[in-house]
C-alpha cells in the first residue's frame, strides 16, 4: 500500500470552494480566528446552532456553515478552520486562506483573543492584506478585564483601518455590536482603509516590478499586492489553487515569470526563505508595535496564575500523578453515581414495561408480536437506556469541564514524549482523549495531524482507547465481579482502581502498537508540530452540563437506542428462531465455542461482540439475553442475580477479565469503521484498522488465558 | 554557529532569551515565524513537560510547547538576569 494524500485523505479537508452565495441579497460572511478564541460560541450565538465547542485547537476543520438574519438580510456565517496563520503551512491553513481569498465572502470576521492579542493579531493583519471587508472581533474581553488587560479599541480600529467590535460570546455581550458591524461592512456602508504594512525596501521594490502585470492578468478578481507577495516568497501551494480559480497558469505568462525572474534578482540572491523572512518579520513587528500603542498592562504578571497552575499541572513530579489522579476522580464519580440513577430508570422503565405487557394482553395481540416488541425491541432499549445513560450525564460534563477549563492541551504536553518516542504526533494524545466520547468523533478528531503518516496511525489505534459505548460493558463487569464483592465505600474505590487499570493499557496499547506501525508499514520521523497551552478559562458550569447532556449524552444515546431497537428485534429471532433443537443464537455460539475458548471467552460472548457491531453498548444486554433461557433480556432487579446467571453459565474471574480485555481491544464497531473509510479514502486502510485492534485483542487474551491456565491460577 | 549563541533547548529554565536566528528553512522555518519567533523575539523558557520533553516557551504572549528536535534550530542569547 502507498502513502498518497489521495489514500490518506486530507483531500476530504479541501473541498472545492463552494462560496454559498445562494440567493440574491443574501450575505455570506467567514468567520476566521485563531484556534482556541471563542469562535465557535459566536457562531453558535449568531447562528443558534450547536456546534460543539472545545478548548483544543483545530476543533473546526471543514467548514461548518449556519444562517442568521439581521435586519432586512439573511446572512450565510462560514466557519472556517481555526488558524494562527494563513501561509498555508497546513491543511487547514490552505482551507482558511482559500475561503477568505477565493471565496468571495461579503465580509470577513477575525475572531481575536482579548488576553493575548499580539499573537492573534498576526492573523488579522495577514487577513487585512487579502481583503479589504474586514470586522475583527475581540473576543474574550471579560477575561482580558479579569486579568486587567486594557484595550484602546478606538486606537486599535483606527490603526487597523477596520471596525473593531468588543465582545463576550459566553454572555452575549457585544454580538448585537457585531452584527451590525457585519451589515455595515457588507453592504458597505462602512468604507474600510485596511492597514498596508510597509515592508522592507527590497521587498516593496520587488512588489512594485511584479503587481502591475498580476493586477492586468487577473483583472481585479484577486487582490493584486498579496498574490504578488505570495509569489515572491515562493508560496507554490496559491499558484495551484489561483490557476483553478482564475482557469489558466500564472507561470505560463511570460511576462510575469520575467518580472518575477528579476525581481528575484533585485532581492540581491535572497532565497525565497529570506524573503519570506523579511515579509513575515514585517507583519510580526507591525503587530507588536501595534500591541504596544493599544494595550496597556496594569499588572506585568497578568498571567502568573496560569503559570502557577501549569507548574503543578505539567510539573516533573506532580503532572502524571495529578494526571491520573483526576481520571480517577471522574471514574469514581460515574461510578459511584450512577449506581442510584441507573436503579431508578430500570425500575421506571420497566414498570412501563409491565404496562406494556398488559396492553398487548388486553389487545388480544398474538404471542410471537408481543416477544418481537416488547420482550426484544423494548427490553434492549431499556437496557441500554437505564446503564447507560446516568454514566453518561455523568461522564460527559466532567469531561467537558476538563476541557473547557483548558486542561486537555496539558494532557498532550504531558504525554508528548511518549507518543514521539513511538514516532507519532503529539497531538494523538489529543485525538485519543475525543476517542473516549467516541471513535467515530476521535477518528474525525485525527484532522488536527496535518503529516498522512501520522494521521493514520492515530486513526488506527484510536480504537484502543475504550469509548462511550463500551464504558456500560465495562462498569456493568466491574460492578458485578468487582464492586459488589468488595462491600462498601471500597468498592468503587476498587472497581475505580481495575477501570483505570483498563484504561491505563487502553493507553499503552496505543503507543505500542503506534511503535510498531512506525516501524513497519508506517515507517517515518515524527514531524515537526507545535502546541499551544491556551490560557485556563473559568468554566461556566451551567453551560456545560446542559451542553454536555443535551449535546453528546443524548446525541451519543440516540444513536445507540436507534441501533439497540432494531438489534434487540434481531437477536430476538435469532434466539427464538430455531432450528433442530438449538436456536440459531446457540447454533452459531457452538460453532464459535471452540475458538472462543481460547480466548478466555465462551462461545455466546463472542457471538455477543459479533452481533454487538452496530453498537457496542448492545453487548451484555446480547450475552445475557443468550443466557436466559427464555430468550429475552432479564430484569436487572439485582445486580447478584446477573452475577448467578453469569457463574451459572461457566464464567470465573478469568471470563470477566477476558471480556473486559476484548471489549478494549477488538474491531472498531459500525460508525468508526465507516468514518475510518470516509476518512482515508481508502478501504486498504479500513481493512487494517479492523485488524489491527482484532489481532491485538486476540493475541493479548489468547496469551492472558494461557499463562492464567499455565500458572494454574483457576 | 557564531560565537555568543545557543540553541534554545539548550536555554534553563526560568531564563529568557532573544532570537538570534533560525536553522530551519522550508516548512518549519514558516511556522516558527508564524509563532513569531522573529530576530530579536524575546522567548522565556517556562518548564518542562514531566518527561523532560517538550517544554513550554512563552513567546509573544502565547505559550507554546516545542519539542527539543525543533527548539535546537533556533539560534538564541540568553538575556542578561536585569
Amino acid at each position: 500500500m502507498v502513502l498518497t494524500s489521495r489514500s490518506t485523505g486530507p483531500g476530504v479537508l479541501r473541498n472545492s470552494i463552494n462560496t454559498g452565495h445562494e440567493a440574491a441579497g443574501t450575505f455570506t460572511i467567514a468567520l476566521a480566528g485563531n484556534p482556541n478564541v471563542g469562535k465557535s460560541t459566536i457562531f453558535n450565538s449568531l447562528t443558534g446552532l450547536r456546534q460543539h465547542t472545545g478548548n483544543w485547537p483545530g476543533k473546526t476543520v471543514a467548514n461548518a456553515r449556519g444562517k442568521y438574519r439581521y435586519g432586512d438580510r439573511e446572512f450565510i456565517l462560514v466557519d472556517i478552520p481555526g488558524t494562527y496563520s494563513l501561509s498555508a503551512s497546513s491543511v487547514e491553513e490552505e482551507v482558511a486562506r482559500d475561503f477568505i481569498c477565493f471565496g468571495e465572502p461579503d465580509a470577513t470576521v477575525v475572531v481575536a483573543d482579548a488576553t493575548c492579542l499580539e499573537r492573534n493579531l498576526n492573523l488579522v493583519l495577514q487577513t487585512l492584506e487579502i481583503t479589504d471587508r474586514v470586522v475583527v472581533c475581540l473576543n474574550l474581553m471579560d477575561e482580558a478585564e479579569r486579568k486587567h488587560i486594557r484595550i484602546d479599541l478606538k486606537k486599535l480600529a483606527e490603526k487597523l483601518g477596520v471596525p473593531v467590535i468588543g465582545t463576550s460570546a459566553r454572555s452575549g455581550r457585544g454580538l448585537p455590536e457585531l452584527m451590525e458591524a457585519i451589515y455595515s461592512v457588507a453592504v458597505g456602508r462602512i468604507k474600510t482603509k485596511p492597514l498596508r504594512i510597509t515592508y522592507d525596501d527590497i521587498i516593496e521594490k520587488a512588489l512594485k516590478r511584479v503587481e502591475p502585470y498580476l493586477f492586468n492578468l487577473t483583472g481585479g478578481k484577486v487582490n493584486s499586492r498579496w498574490v504578488s507577495l505570495k509569489m515572491i516568497e515562493g508560496d507554490s501551494s496559491i499558484l495551484n489553487t489561483l490557476q483553478e480559480y482564475l482557469g489558466y497558469d500564472l507561470l505560463k505568462d511570460r511576462d510575469v515569470t520575467g518580472e518575477l525572474r528579476s525581481a528575484r534578482q533585485g532581492l540581491w540572491g535572497i532565497n525565497s526563505d529570506g524573503a519570506r523572512d523579511m515579509i513575515v518579520s514585517g507583519i510580526v513587528n507591525t503587530a507588536e508595535n501595534i500591541f504596544r500603542d493599544t494595550v496597556s498592562l496594569e499588572h506585568r504578571d497578568y498571567n502568573s496564575l496560569d503559570r502557577k497552575i501549569d507548574s503543578i499541572l505539567t510539573s516533573r513530579i506532580y503532572g502524571i500523578p495529578v494526571m491520573i489522579g483526576l481520571l480517577g476522580v471522574i471514574f469514581w464519580l460515574t461510578l459511584a453515581g450512577a449506581n442510584y440513577p441507573s436503579e431508578v430508570i430500570a425500575a421506571f422503565l420497566f414498570h412501563i414495561e409491565d404496562l406494556l405487557t398488559a396492553f398487548f394482553t388486553w389487545a388480544g395481540a398474538p404471542q410471537w408480536l408481543y416477544g418481537l416488541l416488547v420482550r426484544g425491541m423494548y427490553r434492549t432499549l431499556a437496557w441500554v437506556v437505564s446503564v447507560m445513560l446516568p454514566p453518561m450525564a455523568i461522564f460527559f460534563p466532567l469531561f467537558t469541564l476538563l476541557e473547557d477549563l483548558g486542561y486537555l492541551p496539558r494532557i498532550a504536553f504531558n504525554l508528548d514524549n511518549f507518543f514521539n518516542k513511538a514516532c507519532a504526533h503529539g497531538k494523538q494524545a489529543l485525538t485519543m482523549c475525543m476517542g473516549f466520547g467516541c471513535n467515530a468523533a476521535g477518528v474525525v478528531g485525527c484532522r488536527i495531524i496535518d503529516s498522512p503518516r501520522e494521521r493514520l496511525i492515530a486513526i488506527i489505534t484510536n480504537n484502543f482507547v475504550p469509548c462511550n459505548g463500551r464504558f456500560p460493558t465495562l462498569i456493568a463487569i466491574i460492578a458485578i465481579f468487582i464492586g459488589g464483592r468488595v462491600p462498601g465505600v471500597f468498592g468503587s474505590f476498587v472497581s475505580t482502581l481495575v477501570l483505570m487499570g483498563i484504561v491505563v493499557l487502553g493507553v499503552a496499547v496505543t503507543l505500542l502498537v503506534s511503535a510498531i506501525l512506525s516501524r513497519t508499514v508506517l515507517r517515518g520521523v515524527p514531524s515537526s508540530f507545535t502546541l499551544e497551552l491556551p490560557p485556563y478559562r473559568r468554566p461556566q458550569v451551567w453551560r456545560i452540563i446542559v451542553r454536555s447532556v443535551l449535546d453528546r449524552a443524548l446525541f451519543v444515546l440516540g444513536r445507540a437506542a436507534a441501533v439497540a431497537a432494531p438489534a434487540g428485534l434481531i437477536i430476538w429471532l435469532l434466539a427464538n428462531i430455531k432450528i433442530g433443537e438449538y436456536s440459531l443464537l446457540s447454533h452459531g455460539a457452538l460453532f464459535l465455542e471452540p475458538f472462543a475458548r481460547l480466548l478466555g471467552l465462551d462461545g455466546y460472548i463472542l457471538m455477543a461482540f459479533i452481533i454487538g457491531f452496530p453498537a457496542n453498548e448492545i453487548v451484555m444486554p446480547i450475552i445475557i439475553m443468550s443466557y436466559m433461557s427464555t430468550g429475552s433480556i432479564l430484569e436487572l432487579d439485582s445486580l447478584e442475580a446477573l452475577r448467578q446467571l453469569l457463574v451459572s453459565h461457566g464464567w470465573t474471574w478469568l471470563t470477566a477479565v477476558s471480556v473486559m480485555l476484548f471489549s478494549l481491544m477488538h474491531w472498531p464497531c459500525g460508525t468508526t469503521l465507516w468514518t475510518i473509510r470516509k476518512e482515508t479514502g481508502s478501504a486498504g486502510w479500513t481493512l487494517i484498522s479492523f485488524l489491527v485492534p482484532t489481532l491485538t485483542g486476540i493475541i493479548i487474551c489468547f496469551t492472558f488465558a494461557r499463562v492464567v491456565h499455565l500458572l494454574r491460577l483457576i | 554557529m557564531e560565537a555568543g549563541y545557543i540553541t534554545l533547548n539548550m536555554a534553563p529554565s526560568g531564563s529568557t532569551a532573544k532570537v538570534k536566528g533560525l536553522t530551519s528553512n522550508g516548512n518549519i522555518r514558516r511556522r516558527m515565524l508564524d509563532l513569531g519567533l522573529v530576530m530579536n523575539t524575546d522567548v522565556e523558557v517556562l518548564q518542562k513537560s514531566p518527561s523532560g520533553d517538550p517544554t513550554a516557551y512563552h513567546i509573544r504572549g502565547a505559550v507554546i510547547a516545542l519539542r527539543s528536535e525543533e527548539a535546537s534550530k533556533i539560534l538564541v542569547e540568553i538575556n542578561p538576569i536585569v
